[in-house]
């Protein structure tokens, strides 16, 4: 097994004070608030979703490159909510086609 | 059940809202939770919980005993409770021992008195080395520990939370409770740092 580095410096480096933003981008809160979300309405147990992030994870560390933590987060979201019926994985794919397609300077969510 | 795409295959940003218009459109999710939830943990809970239970514990002989003994009642006594807080246990730390915490398999926390967890807990080296080198690793945060130093380290799960009781630091002995809160960092209730001095 092979010693990895631990970043010091970046993006993953031990925060210096306890004022560190808990979410590096909006996105990543949005994953985050869904699931809890869902799982607080008890559509699925706690630990049902933990295994799925663990296979993430093991998935992402397993193809090397950049590890996002978040990105682990989604994609167990994604496979429990279609393991569980809820929702299927080539909705969300053709749903992600029609959102690429909006015309450019478009915002979201205003109601209008 | 249809396979889920990589996630490099699309822009994340444009999968987690298809996803959430999806959960709305169904009903699944109010957006409404959703924002509390985010605002809750990106906010309100976070290692400031902790550290005021730290700094009784370590100004209240009688708390610190319950909250070694029982470290999620003594915790909920405080008003800390919920989601990833259902069972946490607390490990001293002394001159002679230190706890360091991880979760190796993915990022358990206890989230009620840490907040989520940080970058650094999340990372695969973090949670690798964590267990085969922690005294290596303990020096890369810049805790140096001397050889009569023994080390432990805890795997948190979905069952077991750990949370670290620091030493309390020299030099503070006429320091109120109050006082004492500011010395008390989450990097020091993990066990990759001491608490700060005065």
């Amino acid at each position: 097994m092979t010693v990895l580095p631990l970043d010091i410096e970046g993006p993953a480096a031990p925060p210096r004070s306890n004022g560190e933003l808990v979410f590096a981008a909006p996105w990543e809160s949005r994953a985050f608030g869904m699931t809890m979300a869902l799982h607080d309405r008890g559509l699925f147990e706690w630990e049902a979703f933990r295994q799925q992030l663990i296979r993430a994870v093991a998935r992402a560390e397993a193809a090397g490159g950049g590890f996002s933590y978040y990105r682990c987060w989604l994609e167990a979201l994604q496979t429990l909510l279609d393991t569980e019926g809820l929702v299927d994985a080539a909705a969300v794919e053709e749903r992600v086609g029609v959102l690429a397609c909006r015309p450019p300077g478009h915002d979201h969510e205003h109601g209008h | 059940m249809s396979p889920v795409p990589a996630p490099s295959d699309l822009p994340v940003e444009l999968r987690t809202e298809a996803l959430e218009s999806i959960l709305v459109e169904k009903g699944l999710v109010d957006p409404a939770v959703l924002d509390k939830f985010i605002k809750t943990y990106a906010e309100d809970v976070g290692p400031l919980n902790g550290a005021k239970v730290v700094a009784k514990a370590w100004t209240d002989p009688e708390y610190k005993a319950r909250l070694l003994a029982d470290g999620t009642a003594a915790i909920a006594a405080m008003g800390f409770k919920g989601p990833q807080g259902e069972c946490i246990v607390v490990v001293e730390n002394t001159p002679t021992l230190h706890h360091l915490v991880v979760c190796t398999l993915c990022s358990c926390y206890p989230w009620p008195v840490l907040g989520l967890p940080p970058g650094w807990y999340k990372d695969p080296a973090y949670r690798a080395r964590a267990v085969r080198e922690p005294r290596a690793l303990l020096a890369e945060f810049g805790l140096e520990l001397g050889s009569e130093v023994e080390i432990r380290v805890f795997d948190s799960s979905s069952e077991v939370r750990y949370m670290v009781l620091p030493e309390r630091p020299a030099g503070t002995e006429g320091l109120s409770e109050e006082e004492l809160v500011p010395l008390v960092t989450r990097e020091a209730m993990t066990g990759v740092a001491k608490a700060k001095a005065p």
